[in-house]
Order: C-alpha cells, then sequence, then structure tokens
C-alpha cells in the first residue's frame, strides 16, 4: 500500500512552476506602509478626486475601524497586519498616454511576456484591454467604437471625473462600503479598476477585458469594478489575471459591482491565476474579494463564470440578488487547489422577485495537501413565488492527503419554491491511473483528461479565446500536481 | 518456429514479504492463445498486473522479454505503447471522460509511439462503429464516461472493445469471464475469437474451464503456488474441470 502513496506523493510534491514569476523593473510611485485618514486623503489627492469621492472613501474607512477581519472561512492563515500595507502604488509617468506607443516600452514588455500583445490584440481578437498594471490604468483601446454607441469603458478614476452622476448613483449600491470588512477596506482606499455603462437597447459587439496584474512589493491590491448594463443592453466583460513571483504574501481585496436593468444581461468571466505560493505553502496572494450583481429589473440575467487556479488563500463568493421579476442568476465555478492552497468559494444567490431562477455550478478540484471548500447559500425570500434553484456541486480529489468540503445553506420562505441541490465527490486515485497508463496515456495527460473532462460545463461558459486558455491553465496548475 | 512475442523466465514476484510468483516459466508464440488456470490465490492476477506493470509488485528475480525487449524496465505506458493490452479483472470508472475520448487519446498515443499521423475524427467514428459492433456495444456508449454506471457485463465487453480498437500484439484477459452470465459470455468470446489473428498473441487468466468452451486455446497451463506446474493441450482444461484442481495439485506436491 506504502506505494500507492509514494505514487501520489510524487504526483503531487514537484515545484508548481509559476510560469509569470517575474518583476518588471518600472519606477514606481509607492505611498510608505500605513493606514489611516491621512492615508486615504494623499491616495484621494494623488488621484485629483472631488471632495464627494474623498468623504465617501472617509466614511468607508470610520465603518472599517468598528468592524472585525472575518474568520467564519475554512481557511487558516496568518494574521495580516494592516498597518504594514502601502496602500498606492502607481507607475511614475510625464503626461497620460493617448496611444499604445506612448506606452512605457518596458511595460508593453512585460505585457508580451505575458502573452498580451495589446495591438495584436486590438486586431487579431476584437478585445478592448484595458490594462490595470498594479493601481493606475495605463492603456485603454477600442475607445473609440465603443464611444461611437454610447459604451462607455473606463478606468474608475476616469469615470470619477468624468462620469460622476453615473458613479455616485451606483458605486455602493450594490455592495455598500459597510458591506463586510474587506469591502469597507476597499471603499476607502481601492486605487482603481474598471467601469462600464451600456446604455438602453445596446449590445457591446465585443468581449470587454481587463487585465489585472499585482507587481510592486508588498502593495495591497484593491481594485474597485462597476458595471452597469441599463434596459434591454448586454454586456460580456472578461477578467484575467496573473502575478509575479513573491515571497511575502500579499493582499488583495477587490470589489466588483454589477447592475443589470430591466431586460439586460451581463456575463462576467474570470480566469485568476495569481501566484500560490511555493510547494510548503510560502508566499503567494491571499484573495479576499467582494463580487456582487443585482438583477435590478425585469427580466434581467447576470453571470458569473470563474476559473479559479492561482492565490494561497482564496475568499470569494460571486453572487446575484434576484430583485426584478422573471430574472436570472448563474453563477459557473472551477476551483483548483495544489499544494498548499486554500480556497473557500461559492456564490449566494437571494431570490426576491416573482418567477426568479438562479443555477450553481460548482466544480472543486484539490491536489496535494490543499483545501477545497464550496460554500453556497440560496435564500428564497417571502415575496419570491415560483423561485427555482438548481445547484450541482462537484468535488475531485487527486490524491490521499487534500480535503473537498462542501457547505450548502439553503433558507427558503415561500411555499411555492423548488430548490434542488446535488453533490458528487469523486477520487482519482493510483487505480485510474494505472487503467489510464496500461491504454498507453501517460500519467500527466491522464490527469488533463480526467480535469478538463470534469470541468467541461463550466468551461463551455467561458469565451472561445478564454476557454482555450483557462484549459491550458488547468493542466498548468496541475503540472505542478503530476510530475 | 517464429520469435515468441512472450518469454517469462523465472519470474519471481512478491507483494510486502509475501511472494507469489516463485518462478514463472512461460513461452508465448504470434498466433497462439494460451489459457492459464488455477485454484484462487495461486498468483494468476498477479502475473497479469507484473506484465502489465503495476507498482504494487516488486519483482526480485526472472527476466521477461516482449518482442525481444526487456518489458521490465519499461513504464505502464510504454508497455501499452509497444502492444501489451490488459483486460482488467475489475474495470475503473473515469467520471467526465467519455469513452470516446478516452479510446482516441490511448489509439493517438499508440500512433504517435509507431509514428504514425492520429486519425482524423471522421476515420476515429468509423473505426469505433466497426469494432463497437464485434461486442455488440451499442454506439450511445461512446458519448458515456468510461464504465460509469455500467453494469458488470458492460465493463468486461467495454475492455473487449478497447482490445479491438487498440489492437494489441498481446492481450491479457484477467477473468473476463467472471461475473458474467452465458449470453455476455458468448458476446466477449466471439469478439475475441474475431481478433484472433496470426500475429496477435492471448494470455487469457481464468479459474473456470466454461469460458475455454468458447475461446479454444491452444495451449493451458496451470499456475499452482506461483508456479506453472502443468502444460497440456485443450483437453487438458476438460481434465481439470472433471477432476478438479486438486489431481494436479496433489502431483505437485509430490514432485516439490
Amino acid at each position: 500500500m506504502s506505494e500507492h502513496v509514494d505514487i501520489l506523493d510524487q504526483l503531487t510534491a514537484s515545484d508548481y512552476e509559476y510560469k509569470y514569476g517575474f518583476e518588471s523593473q518600472i519606477e514606481e510611485e509607492v505611498v510608505p506602509p500605513g493606514l489611516n485618514e491621512e492615508t486615504i486623503r494623499l491616495i484621494s489627492e494623488k488621484k485629483g478626486e472631488p471632495e464627494w469621492m474623498l468623504q465617501w472613501r472617509l466614511q468607508a474607512f470610520r465603518y472599517w475601524q468598528t468592524m472585525k477581519e472575518p474568520h467564519w472561512a475554512n481557511v487558516r492563515y496568518t494574521p495580516i497586519d494592516y498597518q504594514a500595507i502601502s496602500y498606492y502604488a502607481a507607475p511614475k509617468r510625464k503626461t497620460q498616454p493617448r496611444s499604445l506607443d506612448e506606452v512605457d516600452p518596458e511595460l508593453r514588455r512585460t505585457f508580451e511576456k505575458l502573452g498580451i500583445p495589446l495591438h495584436e490584440q486590438e486586431v487579431l481578437a476584437g478585445v478592448a484591454v484595458d490594462a490595470v498594471l498594479d493601481s493606475v490604468s495605463v492603456a485603454t483601446t477600442f475607445r473609440e467604437k465603443l464611444q461611437s454607441l454610447g459604451i462607455i469603458f473606463c478606468s474608475m478614476s476616469e469615470a470619477i471625473r468624468e462620469y460622476p452622476d453615473l458613479v455616485r448613483k451606483y458605486l455602493g449600491s450594490v455592495v455598500p462600503p459597510n458591506d463586510n470588512f474587506f469591502a469597507a477596506l476597499n471603499s476607502a482606499v481601492f486605487s482603481d479598476g474598471s467601469f462600464c455603462y451600456v446604455p438602453p437597447g445596446v449590445r457591446c459587439p465585443i468581449e470587454l477585458s481587463t487585465y489585472f496584474r499585482i507587481n510592486a512589493r508588498n502593495t495591497g491590491q484593491f481594485e474597485r469594478t462597476l458595471i452597469i448594463a441599463d434596459e434591454g443592453a448586454y454586456v460580456s466583460y472578461l477578467e484575467g489575471c496573473t502575478a509575479p513571483m513573491r515571497d511575502e504574501n500579499q493582499l488583495h481585496a477587490a470589489v466588483v459591482e454589477l447592475v443589470a436593468l430591466a431586460g439586460a444581461e451581463i456575463k462576467y468571466s474570470t480566469v485568476q491565476n495569481w501566484y500560490p505560493g511555493d510547494r510548503e505553502g510560502r508566499g503567494g496572494i491571499y484573495n479576499f474579494v467582494t463580487k456582487r450583481g443585482i438583477c435590478l429589473g425585469e427580466s434581467s440575467k447576470i453571470s458569473w463564470t470563474q476559473v479559479e487556479t492561482g492565490s494561497a488563500i482564496t475568499w470569494k463568493y460571486p453572487s446575484v440578488i434576484l430583485k426584478g421579476d422573471n430574472s436570472v442568476g448563474e453563477f459557473y465555478s472551477v476551483a483548483v487547489t495544489n499544494h498548499r492552497q486554500q480556497a473557500d468559494t461559492g456564490t449566494k444567490m437571494t431570490h426576491i422577485g416573482r418567477n426568479t431562477r438562479s443555477r450553481i455550478v460548482s466544480k472543486g478540484i484539490s491536489a496535494g495537501y490543499s483545501q477545497n471548500s464550496y460554500r453556497g447559500l440560496v435564500r428564497v425570500n417571502p415575496s419570491a413565488d415560483g423561485a427555482r434553484n438548481f445547484s450541482q456541486c462537484d468535488s475531485l480529489l487527486i490524491g490521499d492527503k487534500c480535503g473537498a468540503h462542501t457547505f450548502p445553506y439553503i433558507e427558503v420562505h415561500n411555499p411555492t419554491a423548488i430548490v434542488e441541490h446535488e453533490a458528487t465527490t469523486s477520487k482519482i486515485g493510483e487505480d485510474i491511473l494505472f487503467y489510464c497508463n496500461q491504454r498507453g496515456i501517460d500519467t500527466e495527460t491522464a490527469v488533463a483528461l480526467i480535469i478538463n473532462g470534469y470541468a467541461r460545463e463550466v468551461l463551455s461558459k467561458l469565451p472561445m479565446e478564454f476557454a482555450v486558455e483557462a484549459q491550458k491553465l488547468l493542466a498548468i496548475s496541475l503540472e505542478g500536481s503530476v510530475g | 518456429m517464429a520469435e515468441p512475442i512472450l518469454r517469462i523466465r523465472n519470474l519471481h514476484a512478491r507483494v510486502g514479504e509475501t511472494e507469489i510468483l516463485r518462478g514463472v516459466n512461460l513461452d508465448v508464440y504470434p498466433g497462439q492463445l494460451h489459457a492459464i488456470m488455477g485454484p484462487n490465490g495461486s498468483g494468476k492476477s498477479t502475473l497479469a498486473a507484473v506484465l502489465a506493470g503495476r507498482e504494487d509488485y516488486e519483482v526480485t528475480e526472472g527476466e521477461v522479454l516482449f518482442d525481444g525487449k526487456n518489458l521490465l524496465e519499461m513504464d505502464p505506458e510504454e508497455r501499452a505503447r509497444e502492444g501489451l493490452f490488459l483486460a482488467f479483472q475489475y474495470p475503473v470508472e473515469i467520471p467526465g471522460v467519455s469513452t470516446a475520448t478516452f479510446l482516441k487519446t490511448a489509439l493517438n498515443e499508440l500512433r504517435k509511439h509507431r509514428g504514425q499521423e492520429p486519425l482524423d475524427a471522421m476515420e476515429f467514428m468509423n473505426l469505433m462503429r466497426e469494432r463497437a459492433a464485434l461486442v455488440k456495444i451499442d454506439p450511445t456508449f461512446f458519448s458515456r464516461s468510461v464504465n460509469e454506471g455500467f453494469s458488470g457485463g458492460e465493463k468486461k465487453r467495454n475492455e473487449i472493445f478497447q482490445l479491438a480498437m487498440l489492437e494489441p500484439r498481446l492481450a491479457i484477459l484477467d477473468e473476463t469471464d467472471s461475473g458474467l452470465d452465458i449470453d455476455a459470455l458468448k458476446i466477449v468470446a466471439d469478439g475475441v475469437n474475431a481478433l484472433r489473428s496470426p500475429a496477435r498473441a492471448f494470455l487469457v487468466i481464468t479459474h473456470y474451464q466454461r469460458l475455454l468452451n468458447y475461446i479454444v486455446p491452444d495451449v493451458v497451463h496451470v499456475l499452482y503456488r506461483g508456479r506453472i506446474i502443468k502444460t497440456g493441450p485443450k483437453e487438458l482444461a476438460l481434465e481439470l474441470e472433471a477432476k478438479g484442481y486438486e489431481w494436479v495439485t496433489e502431483t505437485d506436491e509430490v514432485a516439490l
């Protein structure tokens, strides 16, 4: 029997070769570590924000001071010293670039190493890229085309300056500043992020995309994203993430808010590949994110799709508030953990409107010594006549040292609701691998085959070019698990 | 006579401290079908597992040549690519991987090893349909996960279907007849008989003579306590059926 275990140890022990572990040599402007009202005033000032924004941040900071870091998630980590983090870092440059040619060549090379040649993407992929390196947006493409349709797609900083009415109306309307500890922190110190508004009846013709990348040492990254689809509008937004190798744990606490008005649809897709730490669990990103959408109007739809392979610790529950009658919320997730990674992720579907429907498909994959938890809440309020939910939560274990956990919470306060939950657990043991080997399939190919088959239902929800990338990413993350 | 496909010389293998194979000798030539019989615990399945390269078993002595190459030095997948196929006694279920995807991957690995181009989707589908008919496998199985939710008989038929797809040089059938009703047994036997060819050899491991009514062996061996103690023509199987294993094992005790 010991040899069984040995083989699986070997499979899961080889070093994770983090492909994106490099640091770009761009001069950065970093605010000294520490957090107080002065820090917030400094951030707001550096960004040239109006007074109302500063007051909004300060209010959030005061909430945050009264709050405690949550510890109900099934994750363990060393305490975070919030005073040791620097809350602002921006690449220094003299003037705002007007085109890609004006972008810092070093920065361009960084993107190219990541496989994001902006000019090629413009032409070939039809993707407008709003590239965020650390905290400031440095390049936005496809502006004019989007503008001709009335679509606003820009950095959050710019939106605060140029579209204050929209920002004031919706910022914090889905995730209020006092929603939770990390959301309050983000609201106080958020650096930048993306803003998108699609006007009534407009179907955004291209996939909107942002690449976030954490670059400066010890700099907490606090992105703020707000997407609004007005009545009958449609938008698909892609978020992809990679980060360079680090020894220190880095805190990432983003907030994403989605607002869908009547008949609108928002698709939000994420591929998250931040540094997960080494095989002993040293280093790696702490990813404590609040993502929430509201189906505000009748017959609106919000769909979250995520492929999570990175981060040392993930605490993330993209959720939908189904307020409008006949609105639809979806959550499709593949979460991979390997080595010492810990993930506690899932979703919340809150049914308020009549005949609201939600669908949850969660696929957890655990390897090495990792812990992977699904945590989900389906709540049907008394008003939600005819609400329906279907949840499918599957866990796949590779080896016998990892853990998979499922915490489904169901609260139904309306007798007409139908809520279904299915869960399965399977294991890739030595028997399956030997069976594949005996058919001429090596272990690595076998695991990739099984993982892709297992995650197919979720991957198929991603836009085509993203699905290919995600499939590669799954194989790369598990290269570490199958030597 | 041609060179043997499989040559086993003085093979010893153990699990932990227990020696299970204690000096097996065997030559299997192209076109032949050898039956290995023996009571429970005699080492039949161990022999199959050792040949396929299962890591739980430690080979302590002896040599195995597969088409003249040192089999024991190869990884399990290399053995498979060289043309060794094991029909498992307990086929595993592979969640989320369709039979079609699984077999396409396996077949193309084998083709790559032989320096052939991968089959395109059309050629592959046609091949699957043709070979599935051999063991009366319904094409709806192609899109189902490998062995998931299959009955015992379906799993065994699926093993022979895979054998037909991968066209091995040496096919080892490990108690393929166990748990089969008579109809399923006939289907499996018809499939195996259709796949017999002058370039291929079979090693059929079975506890009961019943299977050998349908798959007629060229040679029958009795494996007992980790050694082949008797070898004979197909009639040996019938004799064993009539007289029981004690008939040979008692002689063996004397010989020992």
